[in-house]
């Protein structure tokens, strides 16, 4: 656990992290060191009155000088660059065997429901090794989901669904923290990230009621909303097939092209006047005003799985 | 080919000048309507200080609150709107306008040898416009506050905080039109008004620091307009430009922001370098070590401001490969910072160097915009921003260079050029004192900070986990130290104006044309039109050894030989 002075490491994310900031800090301090010798040596040495004969620069050594440490900061930016950069886009997409947990935030709270359909309030449990992928949506203002222990944070920002991922390492109890700030009671708005041995977390699930799962939802609601009634198989509306519907390149009656991804179908359910299909009439109702944002969220986990059944994804 | 190191010649048969600046009257009228740029400098010093220490006191509320984990002192709600009123006061009535508003109004035309800035009017309609913003700004922290954070991100900001956002958004609008005035003010007054032979390449370091930051000042500001104004408008019709159920985007308005609020960080502190060359070279004797690479860091500082307001997003959902660009750039940006920070040092070599009260925070200076300058490679790296963003990190690295740097530099030229405008001196212990005691009061506040941002503490929380409250009782005592060192200057500065000794007409032996007239100086700087023939921070000639300040009396060292190229 976290003690005043260090922080738990307990992602692998958290690993590679803590060597580069290692990095950064031994650079700094020679830095530090180096300014700071050559200011208390000069202050010292050439000190008004001292003795010491003062030698003049000549110009062309003061250029060779400047070039020199001015090219020396620049390898040392781009290496810098490199370093982190690398590390960042090892890390950029989450395994495809990572587990998917939704989270929603809201002031002042965090929701999650596991894609067994339990749910959670200010708590995530989550066994240990295994790569976790989770869906952010906001019902209101920009939040920011932060757990310092795997040093990773993800702003959560209304109208689209972030997503990020890690792996725990070190079975415990972490801080889940709001970083962004959210009105009245943002410093409230905590939780608990517990970290479980595999088995211990099989048994955890195994003991709590099980909701329905975010897909079942969706699943209703694509009856009870009325979206059946254009899109199922057998309806007379001419309206898209959407078996397999997401992660498809779709052609738009602009011209455009682009790929079905979480924001599109979300787009498509609340704006449908924006991007509208090649070969259909713009008749889809905007369902902006009528649907709740986790409401959104089951339908686009919904139709997302009805891409999964069709193995379209490439 | 300008090697010649004379200095300006001084005027042997200078008729002294009866009255300084100062003697044109002193009621209200006299003050308000005047158009000297030295007498807007002092309206602006003094709106300043109010500003700044109205800022203060709710800094200092914010840390007495989190000396313990419970948020006790205050409520939820106080606490948001001190850490807003805080940020908004010092931010834009503070740290943005304080060094071009009071040593760049006071000192510049002078240091070009021009007898008032391009536009006089303008520069007083600049002040008018500084406090009515301000005004408007207290007012609506007066009558309920703001809670937004000084950063109005929306849609917090537009549709769910229920303070005055448009009053506060309306002040900060209409200040940003005296910021811009001030702008153009100064570029022009560079452009035409310089003193014959006062070539681009012999102009000050304080001159060029402050021409970058009002030409960010001028492209910058009008963004940060439009953000407020969208906001306002979006408050006050209901436009739903930030709001993602009606198709809005919450997050063009942190674009917008961030494209004026990156470089506006460049604005508060390039002038507090180019205060900071004037007095190192002065009291060490010793031309600045590379001046043009200085002008050219200065300028790429300017220019590469206005492309990495992106790091402020990293964890924003921004694509994978705009983050990518916005820290390989925010790398490059560190390196004509770096390039300042070893010349400064460089300049040191071989000088003749006394330590004044503002050389001690001129090395101060040195010292924190260092340790600034490095967290910011720190936050340049992503995968360590995605860590510490929006945590005690970030705000110990934005202080480290604005109250650092920034503020420790706004001291030194205070106390540099205060012979210069009121004409005495100070109680020069007193003055030492106070720069150590700000100094440690400093590193005691925010050096804890960093290590609570690393441990995971968010910024903007009005009550914690306990296990962050030892670094927490540390930083507010390191704060109390801080206070009463910004209190000190205050008590003496003032006493010095009236008990101080006279300070001749150029104490320091400095080299700028500001101090070859007398202290204070008269209603049009000069009597004769200065003419310059020498490089700048000519303390001794460019192929000579740097030589010690000659005390025997008399404004400039002498035996000087010249010679042509
Ligand atoms: C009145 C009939 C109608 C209803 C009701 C309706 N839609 Fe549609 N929908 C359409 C039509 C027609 C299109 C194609 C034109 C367009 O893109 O607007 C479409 C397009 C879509 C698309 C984009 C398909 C693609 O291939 O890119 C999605 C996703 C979608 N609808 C989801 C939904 C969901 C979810 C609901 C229920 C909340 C719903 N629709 C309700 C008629 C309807
Ligand atoms: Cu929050
Ligand atoms: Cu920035």
């Amino acid at each position: 656990m976290n003690s005043i002075l260090s922080l738990a490491q307990a992602s692998e994310n958290a690993r590679s992290f803590d060597t580069l900031l290692l990095v950064l800090v031994l650079f700094s301090l020679a830095i530090v060191t180096l300014v700071g010798t050559l200011v208390l040596v000069f202050s010292i040495r050439y000190r008004k009155g001292s003795k010491v004969t003062r030698h003049r620069v000549p110009r062309l050594l003061s250029h060779q000088i400047e070039w020199g440490w001015t090219s020396a900061t620049v390898f040392v930016a781009l290496f810098f660059f490199w370093g982190a950069a690398s590390i960042m886009v090892r890390q950029l997409d989450p395994p495809p065997d990572a587990m998917e947990i939704h989270v929603e935030a809201k002031q002042w709270m965090w929701k999650a429901r596991h894609p067994n359909g339990t749910r959670e309030i200010n708590a995530l449990h989550v066994p240990m090794g295994q790569p976790v992928k989770l869906y952010l949506d906001s019902q209101d203002v920009i939040h920011s989901f932060f757990v310092p222990a795997f040093r990773l944070k993800q702003d959560v920002v209304p109208g689209r669904t972030a997503t990020t991922w890690f792996t725990a390492t070190e079975p415990g109890t972490y801080h889940l923290f709001c970083a962004e700030f959210c009105g009245t009671s943002h410093s409230q708005m905590t939780g608990e990230i517990v970290v479980m041995e595999p088995e211990d977390f099989s048994a955890w699930l195994a003991n709590r009621p099980e909701g329905d799962t975010l897909v079942a939802e969706g699943r209703k609601l694509f009856t009870t909303a009325g979206c059946s009634g254009c899109h199922a198989e057998g309806s007379d509306v001419h309206a898209p097939d959407l078996n397999g519907v997401a992660g498809r390149r779709v052609a738009l009656a602009d011209g455009r092209v682009v790929t079905a991804d979480d924001a599109y179908l979300r787009d498509s359910i609340l704006l449908p006047a924006r991007d509208v299909v090649a070969g259909y009439a713009p008749i889809m109702p905007d369902f902006g005003g009528i649907l709740e944002t986790g409401e959104v969220t089951a339908l686009v986990a919904y139709l997302r799985s009805l891409g999964t059944q069709e193995g379209e994804t490439p | 080919m300008t090697d010649i190191a004379a200095l300006p010649e001084p005027h042997p048969a200078t008729p002294r000048p009866t009255r300084s600046y100062l003697g044109a009257g002193s009621d209200l009228r006299s003050w308000l309507l005047t158009t000297d740029h030295k007498r807007i400098a002092i309206l602006y010093a003094l709106t300043l200080t109010l500003f700044f220490f109205i800022g203060g006191a709710a800094a200092t509320l914010i840390r007495i609150e989190l000396i313990t984990p419970a948020g006790d002192l205050v409520s939820a709600d106080s606490y948001n709107k001190l850490f807003t009123l805080h940020g908004v006061i010092m931010v834009w009535f503070f740290l943005v306008p304080a060094i071009p508003t009071t040593f760049g109004n006071f000192i510049l035309p002078m240091a070009v040898g021009a007898s008032d800035v391009a536009f006089p009017r303008l520069n007083l309609l600049s002040w008018y416009l500084t406090v009515a913003g301000g005004l408007l700004a207290l007012v609506s922290l007066l009558v309920g506050g703001v809670d937004t954070g000084w950063t109005f991100y929306t849609p917090y900001s537009t549709l769910y905080s229920n303070s005055y956002v448009t009053l506060a958004a309306a002040g900060v609008f209409v200040a940003g039109f005296g910021t811009i005035a001030t702008g153009v003010n100064m570029i022009v007054t560079v452009h035409v008004l310089r003193a014959r032979g006062m070539r681009w390449m012999r102009l000050p370091l304080f001159v060029w620091s402050i021409y970058a930051t009002s030409i960010i000042m001028v492209l910058a500001t009008p963004a940060l307009a439009v953000a407020l104004l969208m906001i306002v408008v979006d408050r006050l019709f209901g436009l739903s430009l930030f709001d993602p159920d009606q198709g809005g985007d919450p997050i063009i308005f942190q674009h917008v922001f961030w494209f004026y609020s990156h470089p506006a960080v460049y604005i508060m502190i390039l002038p507090g370098m180019g205060v900071v060359t004037e007095i190192i070279t002065c009291f060490a004797r010793r031309r600045v070590f590379g001046y043009e690479a200085m002008v050219f860091a200065i300028l790429g500082i300017a220019i590469f401001s206005f492309f990495v307001w992106g790091h402020h997003m990293f964890v924003s959902g921004q694509s994978a490969w705009a983050s990518l660009v916005f820290s390989i750039l925010s790398f490059v940006v560190a390196v004509p910072s770096a390039i300042k920070v070893f010349n400064w040092s460089a300049t040191l070599y071989g000088g003749h160097i006394t330590f004044e009260a503002s050389m001690l925070y001129a090395l101060g200076f040195l010292g924190l915009f260092t340790l600034g300058g490095l967290t910011g490679l720190f936050l340049a790296s992503i995968p360590i921003d995605v860590h510490v963003h929006d945590t005690y990190f970030v705000v110990a690295h934005f202080h480290y260079i604005m109250v650092g740097a920034m503020v420790t530099a706004f001291f030194g030229g205070l106390h540099f050029w205060w012979p210069k405008v009121t004409g005495r001196h100070y109680s020069e212990p007193w003055a030492r004192l106070a720069a150590i005691l700000m100094f440690v009061g400093f590193n005691f506040t925010f050096f804890p900070q960093f290590i609570l941002g690393y441990l995971g503490m968010p910024r903007r929380y009005h009550s914690y986990p306990p296990e962050f409250q030892i670094w927490h009782v540390l930083s507010s005592a390191g704060a109390v130290i801080l206070a009463l060192a910004y209190l000190v200057p205050l008590v003496y500065l003032t006493l010095s104006l009236r008990y101080g000794r006279r300070a001749g007409d150029n104490p320091w032996h400095a080299s700028g044309l500001e101090w070859a007239t007398t202290s204070p100086p008269p209603r049009d700087n000069f009597v004769i039109p200065p003419t310059v023939d020498t490089d700048p921070y000519a303390y001794h000639a460019a192929h000579e050894e740097p030589s010690e300040r000659d005390e025997s009396g008399g404004d400039h060292q002498s035996s000087r030989k010249d010679e042509m190229p």
